[in-house]
């Protein structure tokens, strides 16, 4: 098998707070080739969004960022400089945003703001870069595409808004393209033929794809791969398949219990909650961040967990017989 | 051992600092709040106690003793800052020019605030008709040269410091306006208020109780402003001959007589008016720092 | 069409306004005195005082009299100076260049050096530069003009004779009261670019043109600063009008004879035809500017311009 597109070892991302540092992120590992659909699910706050604002470099000037490794087809991103980053953004991985809504700049034309990757990255002309922007606004299902380059972004919907930011992180073909809760803002009905959208043309443009979402449903979908984070630590990781079908952490089975699940959840049964808060992440964090929270909690919970299992499905937890759990949730 | 000490620090936490102990943490915590009202605190007690601190009467002339320098440029210590082009003292009369500035500060302030509180809260409370005329009559307000129209209106009634203040007062009540109905625009929509109307509370009452207490901060920080803005206005007047007549001791009025002297005895434009930029810095400084203080998104 | 009907309502709400002030200042002057007397000067008698009363139409009620200069008004006829004996409006117009001149140079001045500081300060926040601005915001804001313009004079006219004191023959001649009228615009300016970069720096679109490479320079200039200056411009068009307003004090200093320096003599010689007129030409001033700025603002935002 050939290295993978993205590489990612040993995450870690802190936040200069009043009271101390807060450890946003802690030890993320995951691999991601080209084609593929990365899931990372987690409720708010669990840090999601900061781990694909961390691949992209954009986290903010006071935010520290750390990793063993983080590396891009070969490009070491954390000795990268800020102009290496520059061409990498927006060409070869771009990101769509969860607010469709205030993510486009008020003061330029639809038009203007598709064009701008094209122009800053590739030697095109204006008007191919008019008539690439035309042809993907018609792929992500807007009509009159044409038209729409000279309209202004407060005069599209929510929903033509989110098309244009897919449109917008698909004009230079990046091989990498990161949506973070892509579909948070829009109606239910929008969210499907969003989602599906997005699927398909990166399977038709064979691009490796971070998918940040809390709908396990979305997952179930549309995951090759699937990671869990809690509290800033991935939790459990693996084959999308695996994951599903033998979920070994508590906290990945309390989610899973959350949702209904077509096939899986029995008609009139009840959906389970998890019970209490999400931990303080300020100061010095040692253990299972879902010891407080977990029904199998023991003392070895409070000493520091590697990730475990095999190459296909690794878990954060300290119950060797956590599998045999899961099968028995399962039958039950 | 004090009593924080003895409490579950834990407790301590979830608690937090009580509002009083913020606030007295952010006043202290604001350089600029602390230099304005030290400055300003020294400047309003000189102004108070100024027949006790001038060493000389204001207004004896000395034609002997004219244009004495300043100490500092070897003058004697009968006259620490020299004397002006009819020997008067010129510490005393700088002392005496802080009650005119700090006086014409203060009532214009309060003329303006009560006449630009009054159209504000109006306009911000009942809207409709009352905020049409109320934003009508700010902006033929704004739109009048203040400078202009005080100058014209003093120099008819005659440049006494009662008409300046008047003259200042009447004019000076458009700032007020406009906070002070977005502030009241902004308070009215609270569920307090809408709460204190639904168990049958007057309008005067709704006003007095419950919206003017929560759109005080705001107040405060436009009367700094104002004070500031009148205090300047009053020296432009004076300095042009139009405001405040001698031998009045004004700030503006020094700076104004010793323009002629300019060129052999700059101190005499540079100490009042050093001390006219001194009072107005510290009411500004003030001013900024109160509104940092009781800014909401400050309160975190 | 919005636009069309929005430029309509702002301009009948503009006319509005100028009639009041007009008004205003004229009740105000009526109020003053005697204009008859100050006409027949130290010497009339009170036949004289009398005649002049009936032939200037001093003695007919203040509405009749406000609506005939009015009148003659709206027709760019002032009436004839009491001092100067000439028209009104081609006093004016002659002063008028001087005084414009000197309001464009002020807000240059002022625009070029403050939101220049303010993106500065915006960027760093808390940085020294940052600190710098605040400090001469705050200084600029509490300086009396006319002792900054005496300093000025004190320093570079007398002392180092850069430049001239007073008059108005050359371009040198207007830097100092350029400078003197245009610190005064500064402060505010500076600190809403600050706090509008600071506002749009923060936002989700700076985010989404930084993700998509767009260079350092290009995000602040092209995508934050082209949002932040919009409430700036219209800032910037009132300073104008205000500056303008205060524009007496400065030329009153460098003796530049302009519209604020006829003001001044015409309010120390009574000349109240003069004193009205220029009222009413300041408050013009101010009413065009404000109306200009909506304009603008309604051309700069996107979103005023379809709602």
């Amino acid at each position: 098998m050939d290295k993978p597109l993205l590489s990612v070892r040993n995450l870690t991302i802190d936040i200069p707070v009043g009271g101390g540092t807060l450890h946003a992120v802690r030890g993320i590992d995951f691999d991601l080739n080209r084609g593929e659909t990365l899931c990372i699910v987690g409720e708010s706050g669990s840090g999601k969004s900061l781990t694909s604002l961390a691949v992209m470099g954009l986290l903010g000037k006071a935010i520290r960022r750390g990793a063993d490794r983080l590396e891009f087809d070969g490009t070491d991103l954390t000795t990268a400089s800020p102009r290496t980053m520059r061409s990498l953004r927006g060409a070869r991985m771009s990101m769509i945003f969860q607010e469709p809504m205030t993510s486009l700049n008020p003061a330029y034309t639809i038009g203007d703001q598709l064009t701008e990757a094209l122009l800053l990255h590739r030697k095109v002309g204006r008007e191919a870069a008019r008539a690439r922007a035309v042809e993907l606004l018609e792929k992500v299902g807007i009509t009159a595409a044409e038209s729409r380059l000279s309209q202004y972004p407060h005069q599209l919907s929510g929903g033509l808004r989110q098309r244009v930011m897919i449109a917008m992180a698909l004009m230079c073909e990046p091989e990498l393209i990161i949506a973070d809760e892509p579909t948070t803002a829009l109606d239910v009905t929008i969210q499907a033929q969003i989602l599906r959208l997005l699927h398909d043309l990166g399977r038709e443009m064979n691009m490796a794809m971070i998918l940040i979402t809390h709908d396990l449903g979305v997952v179930a979908r549309v995951a090759d791969k699937v990671a869990v984070m809690y509290a800033g630590e991935l939790v459990e990781t693996g084959a999308a398949t695996e994951v599903f079908n033998t979920p070994t952490h508590p906290y990945t089975r309390g989610l899973l219990r959350c949702i209904p699940l077509p096939g899986k959840t029995e008609r009139g049964s009840r959906l389970g909650t998890i019970p209490g808060i999400v931990p303080s992440l300020i100061g010095d964090i040692r253990g299972c961040a879902f010891r407080t929270r977990c029904a199998h909690a023991v003392p070895a919970c409070h000493e520091a967990i590697p990730l475990r299992g095999e190459a296909g499905h690794k878990f954060r937890c300290v119950h060797e017989d956590g599998k045999r759990h899961a099968e028995e949730e399962a039958l039950a | 051992m004090a009593m924080s000490e003895t409490k579950d620090p834990l407790l301590q936490e979830i608690i937090g600092p009580t509002p009083g102990q913020m606030l007295r943490k952010r006043i202290f915590g604001h350089q600029g709040l602390l230099i304005g009202a030290v400055v300003l605190g020294l400047l309003l007690f000189v102004a108070i106690f100024a027949p006790l601190l001038a060493p000389h009467d204001p207004y004896a002339q000395s034609l002997m003793n004219r244009m004495e320098p300043p100490v500092f440029l070897g003058g004697s210590w009968e006259h620490p800052l020299g004397t002006d082009h009819l020997g008067r003292d010129y510490l005393s009369r700088l002392i005496y020019g802080a009650r005119v500035s700090l006086m014409i500060g203060a009532i214009a302030a309060l003329i303006s605030g009560v006449i630009g509180t009054a159209m504000g809260v109006a306009a911000g409370y009942f809207g409709g008709r009352v905020d049409m005329v109320v934003t009508f009559l700010i902006n033929v307000r704004l739109a009048m040269p203040v400078v202009l129209v005080a100058l014209a209106v003093v120099a008819i009634l005659g440049g006494s410091l009662q008409v300046v203040i008047v003259v200042l007062g009447l004019l000076l009540w458009d700032r007020f306006a406009v906070v002070m109905r977005a502030s009241t625009l902004q308070v009215r929509g609270r569920e307090y208020v809408a709460a204190a109307r639904a168990i049958g509370a007057s309008t005067p009452r709704v006003i007095l109780s419950e919206i003017m207490p929560n759109i005080a901060n705001n107040l405060i920080v436009v009367v700094t402003l104002e004070m500031a803005h009148a205090i300047l206005l009053e020296a432009a007047l004076s300095f042009l001959g139009l405001g405040v007549q001698p031998p009045t001791p004004s700030w503006g009025l020094m700076v104004s007589e010793g323009k002629n002297m300019m060129l052999f005895e700059p101190w005499l434009v540079l100490i009042p008016g050093a001390v006219l930029f001194l009072l107005v810095l510290a009411i500004n400084l003030m001013g900024d720092g109160l509104r940092d203080v009781t800014a909401p998104e400050n309160r975190s | 069409m919005p636009v069309l009907i929005f430029i309509l309502k702002r301009l009948g709400l503009a006319v509005l306004v100028a009639f009041t002030v007009s008004f205003i200042s004229f009740t105000l002057l009526f109020m003053a005195g005697d204009p008859a007397a100050a006409l027949a000067g130290e010497t009339g008698s009170g036949e004289d005082i009398e005649a002049i009363r009936k032939l200037y139409g001093f003695d007919r009620p203040m509405l009749v009299q406000y609506f005939d200069w009015l009148l003659s008004a709206v027709q760019g006829d002032f009436g004839e100076s009491y001092y100067f004996r000439l028209p009104v409006a081609s006093l004016i117009a002659e002063r008028l260049s001087v005084t414009m001149t000197l309001g464009v140079c002020g807000i240059t001045f002022a625009l070029a050096t403050a939101v220049p500081l303010g993106v500065a300060a915006a960027i760093r926040p808390n940085s020294i530069i940052d600190r710098v601005a605040l400090f001469l915001s705050v200084a600029g804001q509490a300086m009396p003009s006319f002792w900054f313009g005496l300093i000025l004079i004190v320093v570079f006219a007398i002392k180092l004779g850069w430049l001239p004191p007073s008059g108005a023959s050359s371009p040198a001649h207007f830097i100092m009261p350029t400078i003197v009228l245009g610190y005064y615009a500064m402060p505010a300016i500076m600190r809403l670019t600050r706090a509008g970069m600071l506002d749009v720096l923060a936002s989700d679109y700076i985010r989404t043109a930084r993700a998509k490479g767009a260079p350092e320079g290009r995000v602040l200039f092209r995508h934050a600063l082209r949002n932040a200056i919009i409430p700036v411009v219209s800032l910037a068009a009132v300073q104008m009008g205000f500056m303008l307003g205060g524009s007496i004090v400065v030329e009153s200093i460098f003796a530049l004879h302009g519209a604020g320096y006829l003001a001044w003599e015409s309010i120390a010689r009574n000349d109240l035809p003069t004193v009205q007129a220029l009222i009413l030409v300041f408050s013009m001033f101010y009413i065009v500017f404000t109306f200009l700025a909506d304009v603008l603002n309604a051309w700069l935002d996107p979103r005023m311009r379809s709602s």
